[in-house]
């Protein structure tokens, strides 16, 4: 197997590289939110009332739009906004550069060990984001929110869990690793955006009850990060589903059985029944909102866990983490 | 559609009667076992009755980590074991969370399966009276007539369910619903829990796994019971007595290790017969398992989970008597498979009991594949380039016929404390080398042999929770992506007047789901329904 180490290298240039970016991308959406003044009602959430009358003959036309009054002219929180954003573009195509040279390098698909995990895992975070951006430009203010836990990641990753490119070991060498661990990262990135959306929706809705924490009011309304969370939850479920399952088929024909409850597996089902929980509560009456949204967070603590404190301190046959 | 699934609390009833009471009882129990809140209470439970679980090792699968466990906390550990805290997917408590949240899954399902059968039948949602209050809803004039407009309505929705309605003075409508899937998703999605939990069951019930070592020399193994294993471990039904008879040879073992001593591949060649060959004699077939590639047969698999060195040692006793022998020695090292072990010789043919207790003889001590060299054995790297044993020969009685069970790996200690058995020589050895012990007994080191570790498992059910998990996937799918939306239109002819074609046309919409994004369908659909006259003024 022939691991191309200068080219690594390069990688792990790029890595750094995408890092600065993020962080010059979050200190301009901090100057925004700043700048910014406290959040317009939910224009969004509030029915548009309409003159219709029914049968009144009354003559109408479609009102169903948001509504949007004419722009005043881009205030300056808007124009470092939008810089952050360029620059979150900027950094996101240099973290994709990053795990497209570390797969080449390694002949490999670029999730073989824990730093390179991580990384996969914040790219898809902020893809994520940028998906949401471009659906929802308004919620551009959760900028530094959604850039922090990202920049964290990727210094852990690259700091305590740096490895070397290198091949993976022989049980990890199977078409399922990349079936089953792209499945978990993606579905790891859509969560960790929906984790920080339900922690921001938890620091809003305390405003709103208690009117502490001003800084807060500066975000958009409950119910816009309430949903936000739900979405992404929603769309990352199945793909985590689909991600245990694979895990299962994988297990299967490398260690004869498909569920064993190695510590890895157990974790897994222990955020897989979190989730199974939110979605639950979300429909459940009084445990709607609030409650909800912890045990959202609660599930992304339990990804966390996963990767960092069962791939580290627990050894199990998932031996894939590749560090010390 | 959840509100019904709402705890009820009954209505109070005049009298009481024990009778009754009891009645009363089961009934508000079962409707609190099967509410919603109770399901999400029991999930999380669930979650966090398995948490543990990843804190600490369970025998299940690391039986050897919950040893070290012991020894390392030696008064926390019993405590912990009290509670069933190593066995945690064993122990009452759990499965008494599984099967409660199960019967309450059914006891909701039920119904559920049931409405939904019934409205797969029923008509759509008559038009509201009040489309304006709807939080998606438009209106305008139209220059078609009302019965036009639902004709293009119609062919608009197509693909939806779609009924068509008269109210009076001329007053037609539409209503229309689309998403159904994601109700049947979500049931598919509930009954394949359980028919998972089915599947997980009946592999526990009838399945098994054994491991077996053997050398890679052409030795057979043969499915015939429990006792060709070394460990086995049966479903709570199987007894060992009925396992499906095949047949393996194990030609030949081969790895490749990366420069750093970490393993590339293994593989393991081999000649297989199975029952069906066993039973009209066909010749093996040979075929090659792998890492991540059992050989997969009727119903068993066979799994290359491990290898491993066995120096192979030829003694020599004063008599002329020759045995040859190689034992598997365990690795205690995965990167260098530094490995050790003890080779133990009966003298043959000596007749005395007394004699023959004084002199069996175990070779002990470490081996290394690659040996660094040097006085103290050490390994440099798993392959077979250099190997070197460093040889502890011990002479006198081994503690065979004691009736205690001893390790293949290890001699009896306790036959050394009692001064029974001596070491008598420790010398390095490589391939070819002898050494001679006092008695005047030769022991040649000859050769090296590999062994693997090969698991057999059997799961009647495998197939079952694979299909009962693809089944679990599409649902759960379903019911998180499809949208439930209805949409409704009312054309009120503009005046009495039959000459007169205009209308007014109303439509609103309604997403019956928490998923937002209904809003730019409706804006679509909304368009293509209004036609309004006075395009936008
Ligand atoms: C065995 C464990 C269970 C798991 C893992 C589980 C999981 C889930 C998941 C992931 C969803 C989200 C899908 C969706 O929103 O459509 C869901 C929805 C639902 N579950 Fe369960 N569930 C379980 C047991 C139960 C039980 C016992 C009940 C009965 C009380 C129940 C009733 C429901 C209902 C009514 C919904 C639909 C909620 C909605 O329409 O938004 N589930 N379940």
């Amino acid at each position: 197997m022939g691991v191309d180490a200068p080219l690594g290298d390069f990688g792990d240039v790029l890595f750094y590289s995408a890092l600065a970016v993020y962080v010059l991308a979050m200190l301009l959406h901090a100057v925004e939110h700043g700048l910014l003044r406290r959040s317009e009602p939910e224009a969004a959430e509030v029915p548009v009332p309409v003159a219709v009358g029914a049968g009144s003959g009354e003559k109408s036309f479609p009102t169903t739009g948001d509504g949007t009054p004419p722009r005043p002219p881009r205030p300056a929180s808007e124009r470092f906004g939008r810089m952050g954003v360029s620059l979150t573009v900027l950094g996101f195509g240099l973290h994709v550069a990053m795990l497209v040279v570390r797969a080449v390098a390694a002949g490999r698909p670029p999730w073989g060990n824990m730093y390179e995990f991580t990384a996969a895992v914040c790219a898809v975070g902020v893809a994520a984001w940028l998906v949401v951006l471009y659906r929802r430009p308004e919620l551009r203010r959760l900028g530094v929110f959604v850039l922090l836990p990202v920049i964290v990641l990727m210094f852990v990753g690259g700091t305590v869990l740096y490895t070397q490119t290198a091949p993976v070991v022989p049980a990890l060498r199977s078409y399922w690793l990349v079936i089953h661990v792209s499945a978990a990262v993606i579905s790891s990135g859509i969560l960790l955006f929906a984790g920080v959306a339900s922690v921001l929706y938890l620091l809003r809705s305390a405003h709103d009850r208690s009117g502490r924490m001003a800084w807060t009011a500066k975000l958009p309304g409950a119910q816009v990060l309430d949903r936000v969370a739900y979405r992404a939850t929603a769309v990352a479920f199945p793909i985590w589903t689909f991600a245990v399952i694979t895990g299962a088929i994988w297990a299967e024909a490398a260690w004869g059985r498909y569920w064993g409850w190695d510590p890895k597996e157990t974790t897994a089902f222990i955020a897989w029944v979190v989730y199974a929980c939110y979605l639950h509560a979300r429909s459940t009456a009084g445990w709607r909102g609030q409650r909800a949204a912890a045990i959202n967070v609660a599930g992304f603590a339990v990804m966390v866990f996963n990767l960092f404190f069962v791939n580290l301190v627990v050894t199990g046959l998932h031996s894939y983490a590749g560090v010390g | 559609m959840t509100d019904t699934l709402e705890q009820r609390t009954d209505p109070p009833s005049g009298k009481s009667s024990p009778g009754r009471d009891l009645l009363a009882l089961a009934r508000n129990t079962w409707r609190g076992l099967t509410s919603m809140r109770t399901a999400l209470i029991l999930l999380f439970l669930l979650a966090l009755a398995a948490l543990p679980g990843a804190f600490l090792p369970q025998r299940t699968p690391s039986p050897q980590a919950v040893r070290d466990f012991f020894t390392r906390n030696p008064t926390l550990a019993p405590l912990l074991d009290r509670v069933g805290l190593f066995d945690i997917f064993g122990t009452p408590w759990f499965s008494a969370i599984y099967l409660l949240l199960f019967i309450s899954l059914i006891g909701c399902l039920v119904p559920r399966t049931w409405e939904q059968i019934r409205g797969l039948r029923a008509r759509t949602v008559a038009v509201p009276r009040n489309l304006s209050r709807l939080p998606h809803h438009a209106a305008s004039d139209d220059d078609r007539t009302p019965d036009e407009v639902v004709a293009a309505a119609r062919s608009r929705l197509r693909g939806w369910k779609v009924d068509v309605r008269e109210e009076l003075g001329g007053v037609r409508t539409v209503s229309a619903e689309k998403g159904a899937l994601r109700e049947v998703g979500n049931v598919v999605f509930h009954m394949s829990l359980l028919a998972l939990l089915a599947g997980i069951a009946v592999g526990k019930l009838f399945g098994y796994e054994g491991n077996v070592i053997v050398m890679a020399d052409g030795s057979e193994f043969c499915n015939s019971g429990i006792l060709a294993y070394d460990t086995f471990r049966p479903g709570l039904r199987v007894d060992g007595t009925n396992l499906a008879p095949f047949c393996l040879d194990v030609d030949r073992f081969t790895a490749q290790y990366r420069p750093d001593g970490a393993a590339d591949s293994f593989a393991a060649d081999v000649r297989y017969s199975d029952s069906a060959a066993l039973a009209d004699g066909t010749p093996p077939v040979p075929t090659t398992i792998a890492v991540n590639d059992p050989l997969r047969l009727d119903g068993e698999r066979v799994y290359l989970l491990g290898h491993g060195y066995a120096p192979q040692f030829t003694v020599t006793f004063p008599g002329g008597e020759q045995r040859t022998l190689a034992t598997q020695w365990e690795p205690v090292d995965q990167r260098t498979f530094l490995s050790q072990g003890a080779t133990k010789f009966d003298r043959p043919g000596v007749t005395d009991e007394a004699e023959r207790r004084r002199t069996q003889i175990a070779i002990t001590g470490l081996f290394a594949p690659t040996s660094s060299g040097g006085s103290v054995v050490t390994s440099t790297y798993p392959a077979l380039t250099a190997p070197e044993v460093a040889a502890d020969v011990y002479q006198g009685d081994l503690g065979l016929d004691s009736g205690r069970g001893q390790s293949i790996f290890a001699i009896d200690q306790s036959m050394v404390d009692q001064g029974r058995l001596t070491r008598v020589v420790r010398e390095n050895l490589v391939p070819g080398q002898t050494i001679a012990l006092p008695d005047g007994t030769q022991i040649r080191f000859d050769s090296v042999k590999e062994w693997v570790n090969l698991q057999v498992s059997h799961d009647p059910a495998q197939d079952a929770v694979l299909v009962a998990a693809v089944a679990l996937l599409v649902g759960i799918t379903l019911s998180l992506t499809v949208k439930r939306r209805r949409i409704w239109v009312r054309a009120t002819p503009a005046s009495p007047s039959t000459t007169d074609r205009r209308s007014l046309v109303q439509v609103g919409g309604l997403a019956r789901t928490d998923q937002a994004g209904y809003g730019e369908e409706f804006e679509r659909l909304r368009d293509d329904l209004l036609r309004p006259r006075h395009g936008g003024s």
